[in-house]
């Protein structure tokens, strides 16, 4: 049978907020246990949540990127479940109200085509805490700092139908709460979390049950876990099993899923609205500002670099990849004139450094300035192609500007035509023997053979030889 | 709408109350009891009523993103049953 895969996605965005969503207590990364969980974060009694503006602000930013319905009153409710790492007993949620309601977003597959996926809604919530399971003499540690932190809860529509769609779905949305400078999108410290809902049917049936898979924690485990998933499912149905609606946790040692146990009954969280917690109401000034600087958005960067810099769609898409990546190259633009070379070095000789140093752009020891500068010295002919990959390697190295290089390596192209002809006679004087075969060849096996003398020539000037003047150069002195 | 027995069991146990099993037939009867009274005021007419999220005619006051807490990990600390290496002890959670 053909079967199909439907799989839906609920990406938990941590929102770059200073302080926490309902307290002030800070939400920097790595603090030391419990140093950044305040009386409201544990939930002790007589306190009260007092929602933090920023969370509000980001939320609606997220909103008008994906094109959504803001909803102009939200409510916040609680639901209700037991862990050690949820102090109060409830998480402070949204639910029938959300703040964010149906938005969509538009992802690149690999063979170019776009699909539209749908976003349910967007709701804002608080994190819990961490359980840490180690050894402490039978017992489990808690740290509460990451109680109450920020999150953005994006529910998708189940409008995926691979794995790949899926992964591309949340590096979309990944790629805009980035640009959006709402979420650091740091997957390792679980800033950016997502959770698979997968199921199977045969082409064109009702949906399927589905399992929702938890603890993925990079784009490369979601597309594996959704496919181990998918062939469990098939496996399942094709012996003539069942599909369980349940959690299953993806073991990345193993690459396989696995049923959390003890899940189906904690399913019923009786949401109520949240009695210490008034309606969010928007008005228009409020929204209006909230989205007064929003950034310019990849999909129209994207299209914006194919119209003004005459890139090619593959270039456009690996350059606007981040903000600060799509920002570095438009300043190497303004400092070296050429658009298309500097596309070409930026994915090139400086993404294969980064990549080689496993460093972000922000990290690059050679800036935009210094790269423009480099671009304009192949543009004037001062520099080859070639030396220029040996100046960059020299700014990398923090030799200093591209023309500081140049002069104190001397490695100026020499276009001066009396001191090419002075190497190009001595080669040529040297090489008497491959003269003489040139000269007997015919013309197609002399386009060949003239590699050999320009080979020579560069060898000699050390690469600073001009090698349209040496090409023109050789000719003439070769000719019979 | 009545509830079984079995529905207050279950009940119970996702709020972590201990009812005794004596007792549960007489909870099932006042729970519905109040069901019954919910049941009543959902058979009024409400249309076009917005639902109430709050009795407070007032919408959520902001506070501005600023971190004004301190550490007061030693003090919280202090009225913990156990603590180890800044973390709280609880009882082992098995997932």
């Amino acid at each position: 049978m053909q079967w199909e895969t439907v799989i839906g996605l609920e990406i938990h965005a941590q929102l770059a907020t200073r302080s926490k969503i309902f307290s002030g207590a800070a939400t920097a990364f790595g603090a030391a246990p419990n140093t950044q969980a305040c009386a409201v974060d544990l939930g002790l009694p007589g306190v009260l949540p007092v929602l933090n503006r920023e969370a509000v602000v980001m939320a609606v930013r997220f909103s008008a990127a994906i094109g959504a319905d803001l909803e102009r009153r939200s409510v916040f409710a609680r639901k209700n479940y037991f862990y050690p790492d949820l102090p109060k007993g409830y998480q402070i949620s949204q639910f029938e109200l959300p703040i964010v309601g149906r938005g969509r977003v538009e992802i690149l597959l690999d063979d170019g085509t776009a699909r539209t996926i749908g976003v349910t809604r967007a709701h804002l919530e608080e994190d819990a805490g961490k359980s840490l399971h180690e050894d402490f003499h039978g017992l489990t540690g808690i740290d509460l700092n990451r109680a109450g932190t920020p999150l953005l809860e994006i529910v998708s529509e189940p409008d995926m139908r691979s794995a790949r769609e899926a992964v591309a779905y949340a590096r979309k949305i990944h790629q805009i709460v980035r640009y959006l400078g709402i979420c650091d999108g740091n997957m390792q410290e679980g800033s950016f979390r997502a959770d698979a809902n997968v199921s199977v049917r045969p082409f064109g049936a009702e949906l399927g049950t589905r399992a929702e898979l938890k603890n993925i924690n990079s784009f490369r485990f979601l597309e594996r876990a959704i496919n181990f998933e998918v062939e469990r499912q098939i496996d399942l149905l094709e012996s003539g099993g069942t599909v369980v609606q349940e959690t299953r946790l993806y073991d990345p040692d193993r690459d396989e899923t696995r049923s959390m146990r003890s899940k189906e009954e904690a399913n019923d969280y009786r949401y109520f609205p949240d009695p210490d917690l008034l309606p969010v109401e928007l008005d228009d000034e409020f929204v209006a500002a909230a989205i007064a600087d929003m950034p310019e958005l990849p999909d129209v960067r994207r299209v914006r670099f194919c119209e003004e810099y005459a890139l090619g769609q593959t270039d456009a898409v690996q350059l606007t990849a981040n903000r600060e990546l799509a920002d570095y190259y438009e300043a190497t633009v303004r400092a070296g004139g050429d658009a298309r070379l500097a596309a070409n070095w930026v994915t090139g000789e400086l993404a294969g450094a980064l990549n080689r140093e496993g460093m972000e752009i922000g990290q690059s020891p050679v800036s935009a300035m210094m790269l423009g500068g480099l671009l304009q010295r192949i543009s004037d002919n001062t520099i080859s192609g070639k030396i220029a990959k040996q100046v960059f390697d020299a700014m990398w190295g923090g030799g200093g500007s591209a023309d500081e290089i140049i002069q104190s390596q001397g490695l100026k192209q020499i276009t001066d035509s009396g001191a090419l002809e002075e190497i190009v006679n001595a080669v040529v004087d040297e090489n008497r023997s491959q003269v003489d075969a040139y000269r007997q060849a015919d013309e197609k096996k002399q386009a060949k053979m003239l590699g050999f003398f320009v080979g020579r020539v560069m060898q000699a000037s050390k690469g600073k030889a001009n090698p349209k003047q040496v090409n023109e150069l050789l000719r003439r002195k070769l000719a019979p | 709408m009545s509830l079984k027995r079995s529905d207050v069991e279950n009940i119970a146990h996702l709020a972590r109350l201990a009812v005794n099993t004596s007792e549960l037939d007489s909870v099932a009867g006042d729970l519905s009891t109040i069901l019954h009274l919910v049941e009543q005021m959902n058979a009024v007419d409400t249309t076009g009523v917005i639902p109430m999220a709050h009795p407070l005619h007032m919408a959520q006051r902001l506070r501005p993103d600023v971190v004004n807490e301190t550490d007061e990990r030693e003090h919280f600390q202090s009225i913990a049953p156990a603590t180890e290496m800044g973390l709280y002890l609880v009882p082992r959670v098995v997932e």
